[in-house]
This record gives structure tokens, C-alpha cells and sequence, in this order.
């Protein structure tokens, strides 16, 4: 299972892995929101954990179609499939979220509070920021996992998996951004929200990679 | 240890390609499968394999005990596709699968050696030509052990050098109990049943 970690890791690493055009995506949203929302420094200030959050979550989304295509491609994920009387496949699908996730979705979130900074926030909301991403993206990958399954037979599965996938991230977002909200006004409380999200990761953790799973060993032909 | 398949259906997209098709092979036998274009003989190892439900009948494994529960799990499966990475190195993809296979035997180096790369194990596996992507890939059944080799037109891009080397690595399989079953259109130079996919449905 390690290997298979260190197999899908250095794979976002390379040449082709993907891993950089999520960034750029992200730092592409970030960066034109000022030009368009116009130089209201309190109004950035305002909507800028959201505008990340969203940027953030749609910048996961983008690399998702390749998940399980890559895979079938070039016909590992049929061994991985048989595979499964050796290593449970819900377990295997786990494993590979956690390195895309890794790959593709850790950088997005070290990179936001730089991105932060275009927004004009202060510290404070950064940090909520940044730490609430870190909690919530991996609800948005175990459950873009599933979505993934479902639609890995299909030539341009990936507009399918968006729009498969975004409803399901839905409460990510609102819990992510009013944790977020929560950290710097005073009446609106950090914990709760914040912990709802958490559970959120964990549970998805478990149902995503299961659904994955199922639909996998439907999808072979 | 036995895989049997019993009056076994197959289908793809809804048309059944062939039926009623049923072979039992005993440690060291090798079955070959063979006919025209289309007549099922992929379909006929992925559903062996346990990629593709049988519409018809069943695979079953006996005496495999709990190490060989399933043909699924008792199978090498080579199919069209090589199953490795184009942007990892040659020693990195075989490593991988490997340690994730499990029931390792021969080494990555020695495994390369045996199908005549042993010199090219640091390249990415995308500069190989077609020949030596198909090597690599039988590699691959050296680098962990499975008594069932599922070989889908195993010979494709090959040449004659590694054609014989490859009838040698499963002259050495069958001799030490493993079971065979290969789609092919050329002879493979082993002893084998032959089990030819006909026009039945269709004639």
C-alpha cells in the first residue's frame, strides 16, 4: 500500500502529473477577483476566505478526472482491481486519495496564504483560512473519488465528474468558509463549524472510498 | 490445484460472444486459446480473470487453499495494455508492482535480466520501443509469484529472440506446477491443449 503512495506521488510529481496546473488554476481565480470585484480593500478583505475556499475547491476539481483514468489507460487499474482478495479495493481507492490529495491538493493549500495576501486579509483570517483547507480538501477528494469511479469508462469524464461531484462538496464549502468567518467576527463561533467539517472528512473518508469502489468493479469491460 | 471453467458464457455490451465453453487444467498444463478476430478470446480471460462477469456458468479454483482463494487473486493477468507508467523508470514500475503484488520471487534486476533488458532498468519506461515495453511487462509475472499466468496475446511486438525466451519462461513456469492459459494467433512453442474459439454462436 506504501508503494502504491509512493507510486501515485511521484507520478504528480513528474513530467505531466498535474500537480502545477491546479496551482496555477488557483492562483489564476485569486488573482483576477481583484480586477473584477475592483481595488475595495475592506470588500477583498471581506470575501476573501470565500474566494478561496471556492478557488481552492474548484482548483480540486480539476484534476480529479485523472484519478482513475491514468490508470485505466494503461491498464493498471485492472491489476489493481484483481488485486483486491490481497488488498481490499475500498482500501487501495483510500490510498490513492491520500496521494492525489497529497500531490495535487497539499500544495493548493500552502499556497493560500500567499494567495491571502492578494486578498488583502489579515493574518488572523489566513491562518482559520489555510486550516480549515487543510481540514475540508480531503472531503472534496474522497468524495471526487467517487465521482471519478463513476465516470472513468467515459472519453471526457471529467465535465461529468463536476457536476456529479460539486453538489456533493456543497457542505465542505459552507462549513470551510463560515469556520472561517467564524475565527475573526466575534459573534459567529470557530469551533463548531469547524468540527463539523472535520467530521465531515472522516465520514467522507469512509463512504467515498467505498463508493469508489463499487462503482471500479462495475466499470471493467 | 485445478481451474476449471464450467459451461462459461460470455458476453460484451449485451451480445454473448461465445457460450458454453469449459476446459480444466491441472498443475503444469498449459491451455492455448485461439480463433478469428472476435471470436471471445479476450473475453475470455478477463471473465477467467474475474474482470468481467460470466453471463453463463462459472471459474472456479480448487485445491488453492487459503493462500489461492480465487482465480482472481491466483492470476498473473497480461492483457493488451502493459500496466506501467511511461513516466517512472523501468525498475520503478516493476518495483512498484512487485511490492503491491506481493509473493515476491526473482529481483527487479534479475527479473529484467531474464527477458534481456537487464541494461535499460533506469530508463522511463516511455522511451522503450514497443517490443521492450511488452518485455517489461512480462517481467512482471518473474517479480511475483502467481501459479496461474493469464497471457493475452503475450507474443504481440515481440521478436523471435524473445518470442523463444518467453516460450522458455513458460516452459520453467508449467515445470514447476504453474497452469497457463494463453490467447494467441501464433504458436508459442510450449505443449498445450488447444481450445479453438469458433464461429458456433455466430456460424
Amino acid at each position: 500500500m506504501w508503494a502504491l503512495f509512493l507510486r501515485d506521488l511521484r507520478l504528480s510529481m513528474r513530467v505531466g502529473g498535474g500537480a502545477l496546473t491546479g496551482i496555477i488554476f488557483f492562483l489564476a481565480v485569486i488573482a483576477t477577483i481583484p480586477f473584477g470585484v475592483g481595488p475595495d480593500l475592506n470588500l477583498l478583505a471581506r470575501i476573501g476566505p470565500a474566494i478561496l475556499w471556492i478557488g481552492a475547491l474548484l482548483a480540486s476539481l480539476l484534476a480529479l478526472d485523472r484519478l482513475f483514468q491514468a490508470d485505466r489507460e494503461d491498464g493498471s487499474l485492472d491489476l489493481l482491481v484483481l488485486e483486491a482478495d490481497r488488498h481490499m479495493l475500498a482500501l487501495t481507492v483510500l490510498v490513492k486519495c491520500l496521494a492525489h490529495w497529497t500531490g495535487a491538493v497539499l500544495p493548493l493549500v500552502i499556497a493560500s496564504p500567499l494567495l491571502g495576501l492578494f486578498m488583502n486579509m489579515e493574518p488572523l483570517a489566513i491562518g482559520a483560512t489555510a486550516l480549515t483547507l487543510l481540514a475540508g480538501t480531503p472531503a472534496i477528494t474522497f468524495v471526487g473519488a467517487a465521482g471519478a469511479a463513476v465516470a472513468v469508462a467515459l472519453p471526457r469524464g471529467g465535465l461529468l465528474i463536476s457536476i456529479l461531484v460539486l453538489p456533493l462538496t456543497i457542505p465542505a464549502l459552507i462549513f470551510g468558509v463560515s469556520a472561517s468567518y467564524g475565527a475573526t467576527g466575534d459573534p459567529a463561533p470557530f469551533l463548531q463549524p469547524f468540527l463539523i467539517l472535520v467530521a465531515l472528512t472522516l465520514f467522507l473518508a469512509v463512504i467515498g472510498p467505498l463508493g469508489a469502489a463499487l462503482a471500479l468493479r462495475r466499470s471493467g469491460d | 490445484m485445478r481451474l476449471i471453467a464450467d459451461k462459461l458464457g460470455g458476453e460484451r455490451g449485451g451480445e454473448p460472444v461465445f457460450a458454453n465453453i469449459g476446459f480444466a487444467l491441472e498443475d503444469g498444463e498449459a491451455l492455448i486459446v485461439t480463433g478469428p478476430n472476435g471470436s471471445g478470446k479476450s473475453t475470455l480471460l478477463r471473465v477467467v480473470a474475474g474482470l468481467l462477469p460470466a453471463a453463463d456458468g462459472e471459474v472456479r479454483l480448487e485445491g488453492g487453499s487459503e493462500d489461492w482463494p480465487t482465480p482472481a487473486a491466483a492470476c498473473h493477468y497480461v492483457g493488451h495494455l502493459n500496466a506501467m507508467k511511461t513516466a517512472l523508470t523501468v525498475n520503478e514500475n516493476l518495483d512498484f508492482w512487485r511490492r503491491f503484488a506481493g509473493e515476491p520471487a526473482l529481483g527487479v534486476a534479475e527479473a529484467l535480466e531474464e527477458v534481456g533488458l537487464g541494461h535499460i532498468g533506469h530508463l522511463p519506461f516511455g522511451y522503450l520501443s514497443t517490443g521492450q515495453k511488452r518485455r517489461a511487462a512480462l517481467a512482471r509475472l518473474l517479480v511475483s509469484h502467481r501459479p496461474v499466468w493469464l497471457l493475452d496475446e503475450p507474443t504481440a511486438g515481440l521478436d523471435k529472440a524473445s518470442e523463444a525466451r518467453l516460450s522458455e519462461m513458460m516452459d520453467q513456469h508449467l515445470a514447476e506446477g504453474g497452469i497457463i492459459v494463453a490467447a494467441t494467433h501464433l504458436p508459442l512453442g510450449i505443449a498445450a491443449r488447444e481450445l479453438r474459439m469458433g464461429d458456433a454462436l455466430r456460424g
